[in-house]
């Protein structure tokens, strides 16, 4: 079955998400649409799914205009979608999800499970899907859950699959099998459309690559003619420096040191068992490791969020091991954290309330209890300019923002004190390429003005590229001290496996 | 990200929802979102009222049979002179503004008790409770000390709101320490200030002299809240200094809330504990002084009763204040000119609704079924929006959420 959208556009008030957008997709290719958070690809799909209509243009099915109410009409046609965030029933099982809502019957109300349990069964295992069809969706991993998720769309025979950021939720190995799943899909016959704005990725599964920028189709291209760097200047409008650029380190005193720590988590399981470590200002130090082996605790101590077990942390000489959060804070050490809307903002404040959260209750913001909103305001324009923040107001919710622009209001907030020691967990997770290099550059900058730096992510390719010494987390330990430039992705991820070379 | 002229703004965030505390208490919306549910339930909840009349009046109901025109017409009559009384008796005269005023203060203070909480994301159900040991309080330095007026009131006043500090920071510290829900252990607390109440107002402590019934000794007249209009020498104009105090604290809570690092405190763990852990702050003990803060103000609830109306304690000197208190945070959106507002109309309703009852055969239960409807109306807004078909800001908004990914 062809796919054709031919034309649409799409109006919110004050935006247009879809200007003109034409896009083909056709039985047995995959389709990649890329653009930057923003650009109107989730739109085009729901418009695609029925669950918005198009301002103008046409949906054609095999060559015959259509036009879809609601995902009933969408899926009737032959569309199937699976979403970013997975709409399953955790307490059901893997075929009780697949069916719900079409549950085959025998005899009017009683719902055939034998029936099901066999579609299911097939439909997994034509497709290469591997998926116990009895288990509890609470109890499978997120790779699986997304396998359901496909299962569905094709007991209700869809001949397009819509992906829509699917691989956000993938661990690495889980992204190759999904990929595995994808090309069998192909090879099937199916027309698949798989959005994202990962450029290696689209790169690597595509047949054909469609760039979205602010809702217009910028071009099409094949995998094989474009490189990153060419499809990441098509997705933002501009050349993007994809290599982190960065002079060699000049590490000065010690300004973190960290002695025998033992964290323990929530449940008090021992996560951080016994890690050393120490940073310099002017290096930046990346933590390197799966998700899971104790970074997350690990921070949350070196930033008084979780108090050790035992252990000591010294901040420039001082012993800090049992401090407050607000006790860093006031020894110049900035916190980007893991989870920047549980934790680094207050979601309903204001960008200029959250531009202060964590400096609020001295001068110049407050005289005593009193707050000084004029100094306030005047600190939160200067910082929406100066950290290129994009809102329309600083007296807007966070919350209306992009996940690019609150995470540049949590780095502007941390950045701009007099800061010495910088912990940065994640600090470009779901972000899109612009502020990714944004926030690189920043990190940088604050380097070679002689903070010492500590990042913590699961990305590799990431740490890589911004560290100056490299640390692998495994099992609670630091079990490897490298240096980034002499070691290849291949030797640290086997030491992140928890294997030793 | 750096190009592009356009802020992108409404995008898809997990925290963007409006979650049902926010639609309920008005929490994080913008004012004239805030504002226009509110005013529609208000409106709705006399509709429906108006229909109540109509359909509960036996006799013209009878008549509707063999002569609808009459009965149309006599429900009419009852539903123009329900409301014709409901408006004179809270409006039409000084004595009924009056009114209005001397029942609108302590729902307000209590009102003012709960909507501090929902800022703190706290559901203080236990303002009935804190306005009771907060009464009991005032009443006992109302009785118990001879000093003149202008330090009796004021220290009268001052022990109300300690009674309630303490009443509602043990269901504060219980939350912070131990995890303990607040919803849970306020209700439990008012069960028990209820009993006690009704233990001490028998005990020698309180009891008046050769009284066997729970009613205490009344106040000196030097606790008693003066009357505003006192000069005017009419025993039936009985508003009192009460009002003035119940505007001092909607401001001063404005105040604390707006204006203070402890009020950006306060909100930032109604919005997000976690966010405001991060921030160093001091969960824990916000969490008690929020609800101390909130029981103060109950306990002035109840001080009012007491020194302003009653002048001495009797067991059900609280009425339901604390419960319809919930009511009226709801309505006023959890903001301190909103609880005014409301509280405004809650006494306009009470005092008026006597009038009616007295003047008509309607019942004063009317005015209770109004503001269980205007509850209704508040916690269902998706019924209010498909009724008037209004879009909130919010609700527009999430309609664009989409068009990114």
């Amino acid at each position: 079955m062809e796919l054709q959208l031919r034309g649409i556009t799409k109006r919110f008030p004050g935006v247009l998400a879809n200007d003109r957008v034409d896009l083909t997709v056709r039985p047995g290719e995959i389709l990649g649409l890329l653009g930057e958070n923003g650009a109107g690809k989730t739109t085009l799909m729901n418009i695609l799914y029925g669950l918005y209509s198009a301002d103008e243009g046409e949906i054609l099915v095999d060559g015959v205009p259509r036009t879809f109410s609601g995902p009933g009409d969408a899926i009737a046609a032959g569309i199937g979608m699976v979403h970013q965030h997975f709409m399953l029933v955790p307490v059901f099982t893997v075929t009780e999800n697949v069916v719900l809502g079409v549950e085959p019957t025998r005899g009017p109300g009683i719902i055939n499970m034998r029936q099901a349990r066999r579609d299911v069964a097939e439909i997994s295992s034509k497709y290469g899907l591997e998926v116990d069809p009895d288990a509890l969706i609470e109890s499978i991993p997120v790779g699986v859950q997304q396998r359901v998720e496909i299962i569905k769309v094709l007991f209700r025979d869809a001949e397009v699959l819509v992906f829509d950021e699917p691989t956000a939720v993938l661990t690495p190995q889980e992204v190759e099998e999904f990929f595995g799943i994808l090309r069998g899909l192909r090879d099937a016959g199916k027309a698949i459309v798989f959005i994202t704005h990962k450029l290696k990725e689209v790169l690597e599964i595509s047949d054909r690559i469609c760039v979205l920028r602010r809702g217009r189709t910028v071009g099409e291209r094949a995998p094989g003619e474009v490189d990153e760097a060419t499809l990441a200047e098509m997705m933002v409008g501009r050349p993007v420096e994809l290599v982190v650029q960065k002079a060699p380190a000049r590490p000065g005193e010690v300004v973190l040191e960290v002695d025998d720590l033992m964290v323990f988590d929530d449940r008090d399981h021992p996560r951080v068992k016994g890690v050393t470590m120490s940073v310099r200002a002017g290096e930046i130090v990346g933590v390197a490791g799966v998700q899971g082996n104790g970074q997350t605790e690990l921070v949350e101590a070196l930033t008084g969020m979780r108090h050790p077990f035992s252990g000591a942390i010294r901040v420039l000489g001082e012993v800090v091991t049992r401090e407050s959060p607000r006790g860093y804070h006031q020894r110049h050490v900035a916190h980007v954290p893991e989870d920047r809307q549980r934790a680094g903002l207050v979601l309903g404040f204001t960008v200029a309330e959250n531009l202060i959260l964590d400096s609020y209750y001295g001068e110049p913001f407050s005289h005593w209890i009193r707050m000084d909103w004029d100094a306030i305001r005047g600190t939160g324009r200067r910082l929406v300019e100066e950290y290129d923040i994009r809102t329309p107001s600083i007296e807007i919710p966070v919350s209306n923002l992009s996940g690019g622009n609150q995470q540049k209001v949590i780095v502007a907030r941390e950045f701009s004190r007099d800061v010495r020691l910088i912990i940065a967990s994640q600090p470009t997770r779901g972000l899109d390429v612009g502020s990714i290099e944004y926030i690189h550059e920043r990190i940088i900058r604050q380097r070679d003005t002689g903070a010492a730096v500590v990042i913590v992510s699961t990305e590799l390719d990431e740490v890589m590229a911004l560290a100056d010494r490299l640390l692998v987390m495994f099992g609670g330990r630091i079990v490897a001290d490298l240096d980034p430039t002499s070691v290849t992705s291949a030797q640290v991820g086997l030491y992140m496996a928890g294997a030793t070379p | 990200m750096s190009t592009g002229e356009e802020p992108q703004v409404s995008e898809p965030t997990s925290g963007e929802e409006a979650s049902l505390f926010e639609e309920l208490t008005g929490v994080g919306l913008e004012w004239r979102t805030a504002i226009l549910v509110p005013a529609l339930a208000v409106f709705s909840a006399m509709v429906v009222g108006a229909i109540i009349i109509a359909v509960t009046d036996i006799d013209a109901l009878r008549l509707l049979g063999t002569n609808p025109g009459t009965a149309l017409a006599e429900m009419w009559d009852s539903i123009w002179g329900a409301y014709k009384w409901l408006f004179l008796g809270s409006m039409g005269s000084l004595r009924a503004v009056s009114e209005t005023l001397v029942q609108a203060t302590p729902l307000i203070l209590a009102g003012l008790s709960v909507a501090i909480g929902f800022r703190a994301g706290l559901f203080n159900i236990g303002a009935q409770g804190q306005l009771l040991v907060g009464g009991m309080f005032a009443l006992f330095v109302g009785f118990s000390i001879h000093v003149p007026v202008y330090l009796h009131v004021p220290l009268a006043l001052l022990a109300g709101a300690l009674g309630g500090a303490i009443w509602g920071a043990i269901p504060g510290l219980l939350k912070a320490r131990t995890g303990a829900h607040e919803v849970i252990t306020t209700i439990m607390m008012n069960f028990i200030a209820l009993r006690l109440v009704d233990y001490y107002l028998k005990s020698s402590w309180y009891q008046a002299a050769g009284r066997d019934d729970p009613v205490s000794k009344p106040i000196e007249v030097s606790a008693q809240l003066p009357k505003l209009f006192g000069f005017l020498e009419r025993s039936d104009v009985r508003a009192h200094l009460g009002i003035v105090v119940a505007l001092l604290a909607a401001y001063g809570v404005y105040w604390l809330l707006f204006k203070t690092t402890v009020g950006y405190e306060f909100r930032a763990v109604g919005y997000n504990p976690h966010g405001a852990k991060y921030a160093g702050m001091s969960v824990t003990w916000l969490i008690v002084g929020v609800m101390a803060v909130a029981g103060a103000l109950a306990g002035l609830a109840g001080s009012d009763r007491i020194l302003g109306v009653l002048h001495r304690g009797t067991p059900g000197f609280a009425g339901t204040i604390g419960f319809d208190a919930i009511t009226l945070a709801l309505l006023g959106r959890s903001h301190p000119w909103g609880v005014v507002a409301s509280g405004l109309l809650f006494g306009a309703l009470r005092a008026g609704g006597q009038e009616m009852q007295v003047n008509t055969d309607i019942s004063l239960d009317l005015i209770l079924v109004i503001q269980a409807l205007i509850v209704v109306f508040i916690a269902a807004p998706a019924l209010i929006r498909a009724i008037y078909r209004v879009k909130t800001a919010r609700e527009a908004e999430r309609l664009t959420t989409g068009w990114s990914t």
